[in-house]
């Protein structure tokens, strides 16, 4: 059995978020060193704060200031720090809840091993250097055994100025991917110039790419078959705008081929002929470059257009 | 033990736009929300359960953000669940929502849906590089503007009729204040000379990115009767699915899409579709899936979908009028659209619709599609009740 591919996949993206009123006010206030909460109805004080009660589904805008300081309500050690977490050194991952609020907040704790960690630690807030409105303007979290008054929450407009109204959240995802047993084999075969589907033992249809099974019977599919390398234009449409990442020339034809043999069409790019020339039933074949796993683009054969009624199933 | 009958009696939308900078996602939703509590003079705790729709994650890159609008929709302490059906999950979560009310789980149940497009970029979402895949090579419109040269192919329809569609939905819009395009300049001439996109697709016939959110209160017959406005109830309600790619997929008439609408219309006791109903809200992203869907749900033979277009039977004040509230041509917040589908459909049969009131709409259908035509949802609200 030939060999099943495996590689890399990461999916990242910058992410934007308006914040709303709430989360405006308390990103903003990170950056000038404030700590914001909310009341909520029954006068508890959440920090990080809400837009909406979660008891009374009421919305609650009336915000407080809590301290920097706190007390550790529960922990994990984390011995391996991961790329983009708060600290590169292990470190706990703790819930302090801030004096003068009634939830705890999510945070790095900076502290030499779990040993110098427990329920009931007091800590503050070490603030980043640079801040700019956003979580991680608290660097971490530090012990802090300095015992003071005990902090009540107090009013605050949540008014700043150049207030913090979004934030650019990137999110990545790092997945290994495999396309599986049939593909496999299918883009193994490409880098000989051939294709080769999976034909299904109950519908007889054959399917390129493969993909293992056949969708409209529910049964696996074994059976190699090669098809094209000719094929037909079945409908295509003209791209008249570039797509980003996308090195071809507009405008271009994006059309579906159905290549000899093959039980449903796939997707190519037609070349060799104008654009406004291409047609539904247009005869082409692959055109290859060197390395590439795919046909670069399909082009005319020559031969006569095939006939709609050979085609008209596999638009 | 028959069905318990299904009423909508509330209906709130945000007004749609590009960009909703002032709000966060929980903020967006809330607006909505809070507007169909309004509209039904309901409250939170009228409220048994919540069920909330959208498109994939990737669309705002928030993972499974029904975790975190609990608190905005009132959700703490009540079931709550989230469906997902890509484009049609507007519909498909409006369905889910009823089936509960209609199995007598619970007596009244809030469903919301939402985009905020401004926050990601739906084609990057749609379109993620796979190892070992060809990429794919064209956007949205390039995915579907081949069927639609099939379409036109198979039916012989004359290349006007796209264009037709999108100045009628364009002009709609402008009476409904919710929808995000409002061109009140917009002229046939105008649509015909926009850029040719992805031929036969032009620019003018393709739907925009909106930030939205609508939501609905759906409730049993004792619901209903302490409604302070007149419901709409459901007369029918179907899902079906299928492979957006197989070996005999008809991409232009989908055998899903007939399924789904036959299922609505033998609940509904509807033998001929273009008598029995008054309207139609239809998910038309691309101008040209007006006609073909006109086919796909019954409403004309085979290849003959256009003529309705052509001839003004779907416009506004015309016989079968498609898409009164401006439609996805106007409106595309995805997750939320093929629930304003549903939602206009209702608003259509209370007489709620205001400007774009179809006089007389005792039964409209709301129709939703998405991933490619793998997935329909539809249902058929009346003005009565219906018979058990």
């Amino acid at each position: 059995m030939p060999e099943v591919l495996k590689a890399p996949l990461v999916v990242e993206f910058p992410f934007t978020r308006s914040l709303g009123p709430v989360q405006s006010a308390f990103l903003t206030g990170l950056r000038e060193r404030v700590v914001l909460g909310v009341k909520t109805t029954d006068g508890r004080t959440l920090v990080p704060p809400v837009e909406y009660d979660p008891v009374t589904a009421e919305e609650i805008r009336e915000l407080v200031e809590v301290a920097p300081t706190g007390t550790v309500t529960t922990w994990a050690w984390n011995p391996g720090p991961r790329r983009g977490q708060p600290l590169a050194t292990p470190f706990a991952w703790a819930l302090v809840r801030l004096d003068g609020a009634d939830t705890a907040l999510l945070h790095a704790l900076d502290v030499p091993g779990p040993d110098a960690v427990h329920t009931g630690l007091r800590v503050r807030v070490r603030w980043a250097e640079d801040r700019t409105g956003a979580i991680t303007d608290i660097a971490c979290f530090e012990p802090y055994d300095h015992e003071g008054e005990p902090a009540r929450p107090t009013d605050h407009t949540g008014e700043f100025e150049d207030r913090i109204t979004g934030i650019v959240a990137p999110a990545r995802l790092d997945y290994t991917y495999s396309p599986g047993r049939a593909q496999s084999a299918y883009i193994t075969a490409l880098s000989e110039q051939r294709t080769v589907g999976e034909r299904c033992p109950s519908c007889r249809k054959v399917y390129v790419p493969p993909r293992g099974a056949c969708p409209t019977c529910g049964v696996p599919t074994a059976e190699q078959v090669e098809v094209g390398p000719r094929g037909t234009v079945t409908t295509f449409c003209i791209v008249n705008i570039k797509a980003k990442n996308l090195d071809i020339e507009v405008p271009y034809v994006y059309a579906h081929i159905a290549l000899d043999g093959a039980g449903l069409a796939l997707h190519g790019r037609i070349g060799g002929i104008p654009y406004d020339k291409v047609r539904m039933g247009l005869r082409v074949e692959p055109v290859w470059t060197e390395g590439a796993r795919y046909p670069d683009h399909y082009r005319p054969t020559g031969e006569p257009d095939a006939d709609y009624d050979t085609y008209k199933e596999l638009l | 033990m028959s069905k318990e009958p299904v009423a909508v009696v509330g209906i709130g939308q945000t007004k749609h736009v590009a960009a909703r900078r002032d709000v966060s996602i929980a903020g967006l939703v809330r607006e909505a929300a809070q507007r169909a509590l309004d509209d039904a003079e309901s409250t939170w705790a009228d409220i048994d359960a919540v069920v909330i729709g959208k498109a994939p994650d990737f669309f705002e890159g928030v993972m499974m953000p029904e975790l975190y609008l609990a608190d905005a929709l009132g959700a703490v302490g009540k079931p709550m669940l989230r469906v997902h059906t890509a484009g049609s999950v507007g519909g498909s979560t409006a369905l889910v929502a009823a089936n509960l009310v209609a199995a007598r789980v619970h007596g009244t149940v809030l469903t919301l849906a939402f985009e905020k497009q401004s926050e990601s970029n739906a084609m990057w979402g749609l379109s993620l590089p796979i190892p070992f895949q060809q990429p794919l090579l064209a956007g949205a419109g390039g995915f579907f503007a081949p069927h639609v040269r099939a379409y036109m192919r198979r039916s012989g329809a004359p290349d006007t009729i796209g264009s037709l569609v999108a100045y009628k939905d364009r002009r709609n819009a402008l009476k409904n204040p919710y929808a995000h395009l409002h061109e009140h300049d917009i002229t046939l001439e105008k649509v015909q000379a926009s850029p040719m996109l992805w031929d036969p697709i032009r620019y003018s016939e393709t739907c925009p990115s909106s930030d939205g959110a609508c939501a609905m209160i759906l409730t049993d017959r004792a619901g209903a009767a302490r409604s302070p406005r007149p419901p709409a109830w459901m007369l029918g309600g179907a899902m079906r699915s299928e492979p957006t790619l197989f070996a005999g997929k008809d991409a232009v008439s989908p055998q899903a899409g007939k399924d789904c609408a036959a299922d609505v219309y033998r609940q509904a006791g509807i033998s001929d579709p273009r008598r029995d109903i008054d309207a139609v809200e239809m998910y038309v992203p691309f101008s040209w899936y007006e006609p073909m869907w006109l086919e796909n749900l019954g409403f004309a033979a085979e290849g003959e979908g256009w003529k309705l277009t052509e001839s003004g039977v779907t416009e506004l004040d015309g016989d079968l009028p498609v898409n009164m509230s401006g439609g996805v041509l106007s409106t595309n917040p995805i997750g939320a659209s093929g629930m304003i589908r549903f939602a206009e459909a209702a608003l259509q049969v209370r007489g709620q619709a205001g400007e774009h009131q179809v006089d007389g709409a005792r039964r409209v259908l709301g129709h939703a599609y998405g991933g490619g035509s793998q997935f329909f949802s539809m249902w058929l609200v009346g003005a009565r009740p219906p018979e058990s």
